[in-house]
C-alpha cells in the first residue's frame, strides 16, 4: 500500500464490515433520497393545497403516456445490464462485462434522448416550467414540478453515465492490475445506477399517471 | 460473494426484471380504470413499492448487505418519512413543528 493509499478499499473494514467505497456511496445515497424526498414533499404540498379538483393528470396535463412507459422499460432494462456486468467481472469474463456495461450506456443515454424528445415536444407548444399547458387549464405548477423532478433525475442520468463512460473506456485497465478493486468500482457505479433507476420508478406514477 | 453464487444469483436478476416489466405494464393498465385519486394513488405507490423493494433487494443486494447499511437506511428512511408526512400535517392542520414557532 503506497502513502496515498485509502484504507479499506478492498478487505472490509473490521468493524463496519464493509469497504470504505461501499460505506461512502450509501451514506450519498441516503442524502439524494433527502434531496428528492424534499422535491417530492413540495409535490405533495402543492397538489393536497391545490385542491384534487384543480390538478390534472399527467394526460390530461398532456404528457405521453406510452413514451414515459417505454423510458420506464428502457431504465430497468439498463439496471440489469448493469448488475449483470458486475455479475460478468466477479465471473471473471471480461468480454461479457464490456458488453453489459456497454448497453447500460447506450440505455442510459437512450433514455435522455427520449426525454430531450418530451421536452422540445412541451417546449414547441408554449409549455415551460414557467407556463402551463394551455388546453389544460392552468396547470403551470404540475409543469413547474414536472421539469424540475425530470430535470434533476435527467442530471442524474448524465453524471451516471459520464463515470461510466470513464470506467468503460480508461478504467478497465485496472482489470489487469488490480481486478477485485475495479470489480469494487462497478459495484459502487452499479449502486448509483440503480438509485437513479429507483428514483424513476416513483417519478413515472407520480408525473405521468396520477 | 464468491462466483459460483453469482453465478446462482444471474437467472435470478433475469426473473427480476421480468417482475419490473410486468408490474410497469400493471401501473399503467391501472391507471386506466376509473378509481378515485386517493385510491389510485395508493395502488401506484404500492406497486412502485414493491418495484423498488425489488430493485432495492436483489439488484443492490440489500438483501445480503450488512447491518450498517441497513441502519443507515432505517435513519435516512425515517427522516423520509418525516419529510413526507410534513405537507399532509399542514394540510390537516397538525403540523408537527408548531409547538417549537408559536
Amino acid at each position: 500500500m503506497s502513502a496515498i493509499d485509502l484504507p479499506y478499499q478492498i478487505e472490509p473494514h473490521p468493524i463496519t464490515g464493509v469497504t470504505s467505497g461501499k460505506l461512502g456511496i450509501w451514506l450519498f445515497l441516503a442524502s439524494e433520497v433527502m434531496l428528492f424526498g424534499s422535491l417530492f414533499s413540495s409535490y405533495v404540498l402543492l397538489r393536497v393545497g391545490s385542491g384534487m379538483e384543480f390538478w390534472p393528470s399527467g394526460v390530461e396535463a398532456g404528457l405521453n403516456v406510452p413514451i414515459g412507459t417505454f423510458n420506464t422499460m428502457v431504465l430497468i432494462g439498463s439496471s440489469v445490464t448493469m448488475v449483470m456486468s458486475w455479475a460478468s467481472l466477479k465471473m471473471n469474463n471480461l468480454g461479457a462485462f464490456k458488453r453489459y456495461f456497454g448497453t447500460t450506456i447506450f440505455l442510459g443515454l437512450l433514455f435522455l434522448v427520449v426525454k430531450a424528445f418530451e421536452y422540445s415536444d412541451k417546449f414547441s407548444h408554449g409549455v415551460f416550467p414557467w407556463v402551463g399547458w394551455p388546453e389544460a387549464g392552468d396547470p403551470s405548477t404540475f409543469y413547474a414540478l414536472y421539469f424540475t423532478l425530470t430535470g434533476l433525475h435527467a442530471l442524474h442520468v448524465l453524471l451516471g453515465i459520464l463515470p461510466n463512460l470513464w470506467l468503460l473506456i480508461f478504467g478497465v485497465a485496472m482489470w489487469e492490475t488490480d481486478r477485485e478493486r475495479f470489480t469494487g468500482r462497478i459495484e459502487i457505479a452499479g449502486l448509483y445506477w440503480h438509485f437513479v433507476d429507483l428514483v424513476w420508478i416513483f417519478l413515472f406514477p407520480v408525473l405521468y399517471l396520477l | 460473494m464468491d462466483a459460483a453464487e453469482v453465478k446462482e444469483h444471474v437467472r435470478g436478476y433475469v426473473l427480476i426484471f421480468l417482475a419490473l416489466a410486468v408490474l410497469t405494464v400493471v401501473t399503467v393498465a391501472i391507471s386506466y380504470i376509473d378509481m378515485e385519486t386517493p385510491a389510485a394513488i395508493t395502488v401506484a405507490m404500492a406497486v412502485a413499492l414493491v418495484k423498488a423493494g425489488l430493485v432495492a433487494a436483489f439488484f443492490m443486494h440489500l438483501k445480503s448487505e450488512r447491518r450498517i447499511i441497513h441502519w443507515v437506511l432505517v435513519l435516512c428512511l425515517a427522516f423520509f418519512v418525516f419529510v413526507m408526512f410534513l405537507p399532509l400535517g399542514t394540510h390537516l392542520g397538525i403540523h408537527p413543528l408548531w409547538p417549537l414557532v408559536n
